[in-house]
């Protein structure tokens, strides 16, 4: 195991150190201690390493990252894994804004809440958030699926294309042309997946799933004021 | 009896037949007009300033004989690998999606060829245009269609798009003609429907944010790349300054004469600044700051000849980009597709309908027997010709100025035609000293 104290090590450092892990190293378990809300770290992993950061992380944690896992054991500040392509990202605490934000593969965990716009943009990225999410989640969401043990805010999956909703608590309100849908049982399979793969104490079951109305997908006069 | 003469038909200026044909198509389909290219009304331009040349006090440089040096080098103040580029144009960020596969890949010849840089644009980075561009800069948008880690890493430099000159605050739009499978899987998008880029990045907001989302970038591109920020001209002094300050390497100024792949008409032509209007602001940014050839700045919009670049060259920038012209060089727009213009209920010059894919000159299309039409390599020639002679045009001129680098070019060199131009360039009005807002008569 690998230990980088953040507060006597520059960031360029512990980030170059990381990254120079290849799918053949050793080096597999790294644990970064006193992040102290640092900016991008452990951003552009590509290597199937463990890391653990003890405690709290700025922006971009975990951006665009690679096969890797990084649990982070505190919260997570705005766009926690951003542009994921594969791995799996785990918060314990809460994420801030925009968490998972154009992810394009891999699973991003919340243990606690998310902010608005979680799964912004995303484009195939698997979330589950234990807690609940802020308005204007799932926002444009393009592919992948949202889940959300808690409740979710104002206006969920607006402007969504072909990303899967799914949300056990209360929605306070769904946005343009995003509709509650059928849970048919290929979605409770989808569901169930994910639950235990994120450590979710939750039956599929329990789930509403919300998509797309694809009302918006060619102009059309009529829904003008949706757009 | 004898008739009453009659009177000529008078046409209204304000409700001209261009405008009424517009108010017929709006009440027809009860949406705006979305088009191609940039704002077509006439505003004040480089057209409108001149260089004064040599005289007793300044001599000039021996054509072909006394060097004139034209390379630039982008990304100096944090990029470990900046740019070189051998000539101040490069060519502007189109995205694929907008453009056929074969277009880009002659744009990407074409630059290389003349040893400049081409630029992705939205919708990602395809191996046609990495394939054949030997420096390629990276768009990184607000849609983040097809961004991943690796495609950035594979850039030469990356370019953070805020705005555009075509659409200051506007987003991308795709319509469902273009959304080819290929497209859309570059895009993570079902095939054929309307495509809708965001005009915000989807995390980050304001100049603190974008701070932070460059150190991400730089962290992981391992701070080798030099880092690009793209504003429209809407505010050009504080956006440039703001991106000096979030830690930009290049900025990258666009006018409204830049041209768009589709955008509704009315932001084309009604919001942003002319880029003549842009440029001052945005080098005096960079002088405030003390960061004038320190962080190196690009500017776009309307460039169409050597003169154009010599003169965005004199008033402080360090290179221009080309898009709509770049086009023109590879066949967009050509005579000899009149007839098929016609059928288009367009001519020759005229056509933008760009957005709707049935280019006949095979350059903003996804059709494939369409985009067979353009040879890419035969383009791309003709894109290093035509670049060339805009290198050779705007030499020519630093040289009749009596300067050994075009970057020596400088606003002491230029006089403007109209009061406007003179008051949007700071240069004094031909035959007087007055530089409106600056001095006085
Ligand atoms: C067909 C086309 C597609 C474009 N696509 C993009 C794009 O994806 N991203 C971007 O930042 N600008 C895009 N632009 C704008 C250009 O990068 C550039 O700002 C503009 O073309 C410069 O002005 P000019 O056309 O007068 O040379 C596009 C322009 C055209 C003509």
């Amino acid at each position: 195991m690998q230990t980088i104290d953040m507060g006597q090590t520059p960031l360029r450092e512990v980030n170059a150190a990381l990254q120079a892990q290849t799918t053949t190293t050793n080096q597999t378990k790294w644990v970064l201690e006193n992040p102290r809300g640092a900016h991008a770290v452990a951003v552009g992993l590509d290597a199937p390493i463990e890391v653990v950061v003890k405690g709290s992380t700025g922006y971009y944690c975990a951006g665009m990252n690679k096969q890797a896992t990084v649990q982070i054991e505190g919260s997570a500040g705005p766009g926690v894994a951003e542009n994921m392509m594969s791995g799996t990202v785990i918060i314990e605490g809460d994420a801030s804004q925009y968490a998972g934000a154009t992810g394009h593969g891999g699973l991003l965990v919340v243990k606690g809440n998310a902010s608005s716009r979680c799964g912004i943009s995303m484009k195939g990225i698997d979330i589950v958030v234990h807690g609940n999410v802020g308005h204007m989640s799932a926002f444009l969401a393009q592919k992948g699926n949202l889940v959300v043990l808690g409740d979710a805010g104002e206006a969920l999956g607006d402007s969504i294309y072909e990303a899967r909703l799914f949300v056990r608590g209360k929605v306070k309100s769904l946005g343009a042309d995003c509709i509650e849908k059928e849970m048919r049982p290929e979605h409770v399979e989808i569901l169930r997946d994910l639950l235990d793969r994120a450590g979710a104490d939750a039956r599929p079951e329990e789930f509403r799933r919300y998509g797309s109305a694809r009302k918006l997908y060619n102009f059309h006069v009529d829904h003008a004021g949706e757009y | 009896m004898e008739k009453t003469p009659p009177t000529t038909p008078r046409q209204s200026w304000t409700f001209s037949n261009e405008i009424n044909s517009e108010i017929r198509r709006a009440a027809a389909t009860g949406i705006y007009d979305i088009r191609g290219g940039g704002a077509k009304r006439r505003v004040p331009h480089f057209d409108d300033l001149l260089f004064l040349g040599a005289s007793i006090s300044r001599y000039p440089l021996e054509g072909y004989r006394e060097k004139c040096a034209t390379n630039v080098v982008l990304g100096t103040r944090f990029a470990k690998k900046p740019i070189e580029i051998a000539m101040p144009i490069t060519i502007a960020g189109m995205s694929f999606g907008s453009l056929s596969g074969p277009a880009k890949e002659a744009l990407g010849r074409g630059a290389t060829l003349a040893g400049t840089s081409t630029t992705t644009g939205d919708g990602g980075m395809t191996e046609e245009e990495r394939g054949h561009s030997e420096k390629l800069v990276y768009q990184y948008l607000p849609s983040r269609y097809g961004m991943n880690p690796d495609d950035l890493r594979r850039a030469d430099a990356i370019e953070v798009v805020v705005g555009q000159g075509a659409k200051p605050g506007g987003g991308g739009m795709l319509l469902g003609q273009k959304i080819t499978e290929r497209v859309a899987g570059m895009r993570d998008l079902p095939v054929g429907i309307d495509q809708r880029s965001a005009c915000r990045h989807p995390d980050w907001t304001g100049p603190d944010d974008l701070e932070i989302k460059i150190l991400e970038l730089r962290e992981v591109t391992g701070w080798e790349k030099p880092i690009y920020v793209k504003i429209g001209g809407a505010r050009p002094y504080y956006d440039t300054a703001l991106a000096v300050k979030a830690g930009a390497d290049v900025v990258v100024l666009d006018g409204m004469q830049g041209g768009t792949a589709a955008t509704q008409e009315v932001f084309i032509e009604h919001i942003g600044q002319p880029t003549l209007a842009c440029i001052r602001p945005a080098v005096q940014a960079l002088q405030d700051l003390g960061m004038h050839r320190e962080v190196q700045l690009i500017v776009s919009g309307g460039i169409r000849t050597g003169a154009d670049v010599a003169k965005a060259l004199a008033l402080g920038a360090d290179a221009v980009s080309i898009g709509t012209a770049a086009l023109v060089a590879i066949g967009d727009n050509d005579p000899k597709w009149e007839s098929e213009y016609n059928k288009l209920g367009t001519t020759t010059g005229a056509y933008d309908d760009w957005h709707e894919g049935r280019d006949p000159a095979g350059i903003t299309t996804q059709d494939p027997d369409l985009a067979a039409r353009l040879d890419p390599v035969e383009a791309g020639r003709k894109l290093r010709n035509y670049l060339s002679v805009l290198n050779l045009e705007c030499q020519t001129i630093a040289r009749a100025c009596g300067k050994s680098h075009v970057h020596n070019l400088e606003p002491e060199d230029l006089c403007a035609l109209t009061i406007e131009a003179a008051a949007m360039a700071g240069v004094p009005l031909a035959g007087t000293n007055w530089i409106p807002g600056r001095t006085g008569f």
